[in-house]
């Protein structure tokens, strides 16, 4: 049975880097991948979001409303806009931290309250305060394998080596910072 | 070896694998990464081109010369590259030669949604469609031999999905060849009348031969699942079907479209009950395959616009609602794109927005079109690359023509599209003695699609080397006479220049000279030019800030207004320091850093 993986944030907030890391897990792993992007506009401040499908044998790149079986938000307004590609019995890992859109920076619109109470009263929810679970460790873009960590754990894929996919894919000064990082999120 | 790779990076191994000599592109979402991944390849000479005509150009000459050659593309810009397309149709090819169209369904990234396919049958190509990232290596290495063996340029079309999706790949051995001989041959490459149609015969019987081919290639085949429905595909829509349907259906599988098996597909659909044609845009299958068969059903029941991803094919077929967790509307806002914190182009708007009552805006493709959003409100039209000078021109001809309405039309690309097409809008404009006032929005590089380098950056896609095309220069030598190069950042001074061409009765230009705050790559004597940039940050002293929010009208990320206490800060960790907010305030509650006591 086929299981997909939706990555959402802010462009910036380091979800290509997490998926990449998965990715390499899962096919050192023995499942066929598929991964999916939609990109163009993230440095631009616009959300992003990454795909990943993986099985005995995978055909689409793309996960549809309701097909997701985690989605893993690293932003917290993003889980609200992209809760709907969730299964109604599938899991939400969520940062607890916002970043602000041109409509809320500027003041026009407050950042919307209770989104934590609305999603956590429909789906099973993990709250994580990556972010600043990530500043203790001494670096703010390490939330994203804290993350990473999180969905391991929900997905039950302990058995998959991250230890070797983060030293494939991660730069060799950052490598201890993220092993601690995914250790943190598996703890969560 | 086995990787898992996104198409476009597939596409770069298979040219690497099927020894290409040469490719060149203009960049353009979903193609640009083609490109920039064989450019990592030291054994193919790659290249960007200021368009896409060009690009095909130079792959049609490296092709005649001997070489395998490859040119990539977004849809659209097959548009641009069609007239030599259609000829190099007719000539044929020495070296083996591939052009890649990169389509849209969904129209992610595009300002339309056409179906390239309708390129092949119109220009009599062959066409190869792959759906995944393995095909798209394996397609790319026999669409050379393909093309050498029938003497024809293969046409190779790739959607969104196919490019930027990842799925594993097993590598294969790279060929060693050699550049063929090239030998003159009036009679196949100089494509005067009498030539040409002794060459339009050729084609029919290219396409002829191509037929028998279609119908035993090893990219059109039956997948039985002994079911008594049948699925036809192309693409990743192939992909999105077994996702939706899996193994309730038979499959034909078309990988080789152009031209299409008329017999594989006529016994598939006898074989059937019925037979769904899945494909995303125009029925381009359906309306071949309803000639011989009339057990199909297409459009009739599929959309013709966007992607046919598993939920609509569920939704149609199965009449199938996924339904998931309900979404709450009010919990999220727009995170709408806008100009990054020290983009050049935000100082430059925000004061052409204050004569917005006065003039008329033609706008370009590029991250200039931004504007169109709020605060901006900068774009009254936006058609294709290079279109905002020669549309303008024309809009100011009409205008004149009204006695109650003395607008004026101010034109806005930037360097990336002056280079594609902009050059020969703003020579019709000036040789026509238009009176529009001209942008070039310099940030010295392709912004939109990721930063790649252009023929005003300095550098190349392989190297450093480049020559740098001086834009003021080549205005002048257009035979403008007034033209104007401005900091961007410096309001005062836009101000006072957008004032200027406001007053004058003749076509002029402003060229916005500041680099974009992505770029990448400088070379020294730039360093040298922009001394000052980005070193200090803006900070607001927040005794001074009165709460007015004009700062907030240029629209900079950076700028946070905090609705309780009514003051502006500045995020430190965005701001560059680019002072179009400290020259807005007008209460100098804005500051540099470390420059108040």
């Amino acid at each position: 049975m086929n299981k997909s993986i939706k990555l959402v944030g802010v462009g910036g907030q380091g979800t290509i880097l997490a998926a990449k890391v998965l990715c390499s897990a899962l096919i050192n792993g023995g499942y066929d991948v598929k991964m999916s992007e939609i990109h163009g506009m993230s440095q631009r401040g616009g959300s992003v979001s990454s795909e990943i499908r993986f099985g005995d044998k995978v055909f689409s790149p793309v996960i549809e409303k309701g097909d997701a079986d985690i989605l893993v938000s690293f932003e917290l307004m993003e889980a609200a806009r992209s809760i709907g590609y969730l299964k109604k019995d599938g899991i939400l890992v969520l940062n607890n931290h916002k970043i602000n859109s041109m409509v809320t920076l500027n003041g026009k619109i407050k950042y919307p309250e209770g989104i934590i109470e609305d999603l956590s009263s429909k789906v099973e929810t993990t709250v994580i305060n990556g972010t600043e679970e990530a500043i203790k460790l001494g670096n703010a873009k390490a939330m994203n394998i804290i993350m990473l960590g999180a969905l391991v754990k929900g997905m039950k894929l302990e058995h998959l080596d991250f230890e070797q996919a983060i030293k494939d894919n991660v730069k060799p000064k950052f490598i201890e910072l993220n092993l601690e990082a995914f250790k943190i999120g598996l703890n969560k | 070896m086995k990787k898992i790779m996104t198409g476009n990076e597939a596409i770069a191994r298979g040219a690497y694998e099927a020894s290409v000599h040469f490719a060149s592109a203009y960049p353009g979402t979903p193609s640009t990464e083609i490109l920039e991944n064989i450019g990592q390849y030291k054994e193919i000479i790659a290249e960007w081109a200021p368009n896409e005509k060009v690009a095909l150009e130079t792959v049609i000459g490296a092709s005649i010369a001997g070489g395998r050659s490859l040119a990539a593309m977004k849809h659209v810009g097959v548009n641009v590259a069609s007239d030599p397309l259609f000829t190099f149709s007719y000539t044929g090819v020495n070296g083996g030669s591939v052009l890649i169209s990169a389509d849209e369904p969904g129209m992610h990234s595009s300002q339309n949604e056409q179906d390239n396919r309708n390129y092949a049958k119109f220009a009599k190509l062959p066409m190869l469609e792959p759906s995944n990232s393995q095909e798209a290596k394996d397609m790319i290495v026999d669409a050379f031999d393909l093309s050498e063996e029938y003497d024809s340029v293969i046409f190779y079309r790739t959607t969104t999905r196919v490019c930027h999706s990842k799925s594993i790949v097993e590598f294969g051995e790279r060929q060693e060849i050699a550049p063929k001989k090239y030998e003159k041959d009036f009679h196949k490459y100089v494509a005067v009348p009498a030539i040409g149609r002794q060459l339009r015969h050729t084609v029919e019987d290219r396409m002829n031969r191509l037929k028998t081919y279609s119908e035993t290639s090893k990219w059109n085949y039956e997948v039985d699942n002994k079911a008594s429905i049948g699925v036809i595909a192309s693409g990743m829509s192939y992909e999105f079907a077994w996702e939706a349907l899996g193994e309730t259906v038979n499959y034909l599988k078309l990988g080789f479209t152009n031209p299409l098996p008329k017999n594989l597909i006529k016994d598939f659909c006898d074989k059937h009950d019925k037979v769904y044609i899945i494909e995303e845009n125009d029925p381009y299958i359906e309306e071949f395959a309803r000639l011989e068969s009339k057990n199909i059903i297409g459009k009739d029941l599929f959309p013709y616009t966007g992607e046919m991803t598993p939920d609509v094919i569920k939704r149609c077929i199965l009449g199938q609602v996924i339904e998931g967790i309900e979404t709450n509307t009010e919990l999220f806002v727009g995170r709408p794109p806008t100009f990054c914190s020290g983009c050049p182009h935000r100082g430059f708007f925000y004061e052409l927005g204050k004569k917005r009552k006065k003039i008329i805006v033609a706008g370009d493709i590029g991250c200039y079109s931004l504007a169109v959003g709020e605060p901006y409100d900068m774009m009254d039209w936006l058609i294709c690359m290079g279109a905002a000078y020669s549309t303008a021109h024309g809009a100011q001809r009409i205008t004149n023509l009204k006695s109650d309405d003395n607008r004026r039309l101010v034109a806005v690309m930037g360097d990336s599209t002056f280079f594609h097409t902009g050059i020969n809008s703003l020579l019709n404009t000036v040789y026509n003695g238009g009176n529009t006032i001209n942008i070039i929005l310099d940030n010295r590089t392709t912004g939109m699609t990721g930063q790649q380098d252009n023929p005003g950056s300095g550098f190349k896609l392989q190297d450093d080397s480049a020559a740098i095309g001086d834009i003021a220069a080549i205005c002048k030598a257009l035979g403008i006479k007034h033209i104007r190069k401005v900091n961007p950042n410096d309001l005062a001074l836009v101000k006072e220049t957008i004032n200027w061409a406001l007053e004058l009765e003749e076509t002029s230009v402003i060229i916005t000279d500041w680099p974009c705050v992505l770029k990448k790559k400088y070379k020294d004597e730039d360093l040298d030019f922009y001394k000052d940039m980005w070193k200090t940050k803006d900070i607001v002293i927040e005794d001074k800030c009165t709460g007015c929010k004009a700062c907030l009208r240029c629209g900079c990320p950076s700028l946070i207004f905090n609705a309780d206490t009514k003051k502006t800060s500045i995020d430190a960790n965005t701001c560059v320091g680019c002072d179009v907010c400290l020259q807005i305030c007008p209460f100098d509650a804005i500051v540099k850093e470390g420059e108040h006591e």
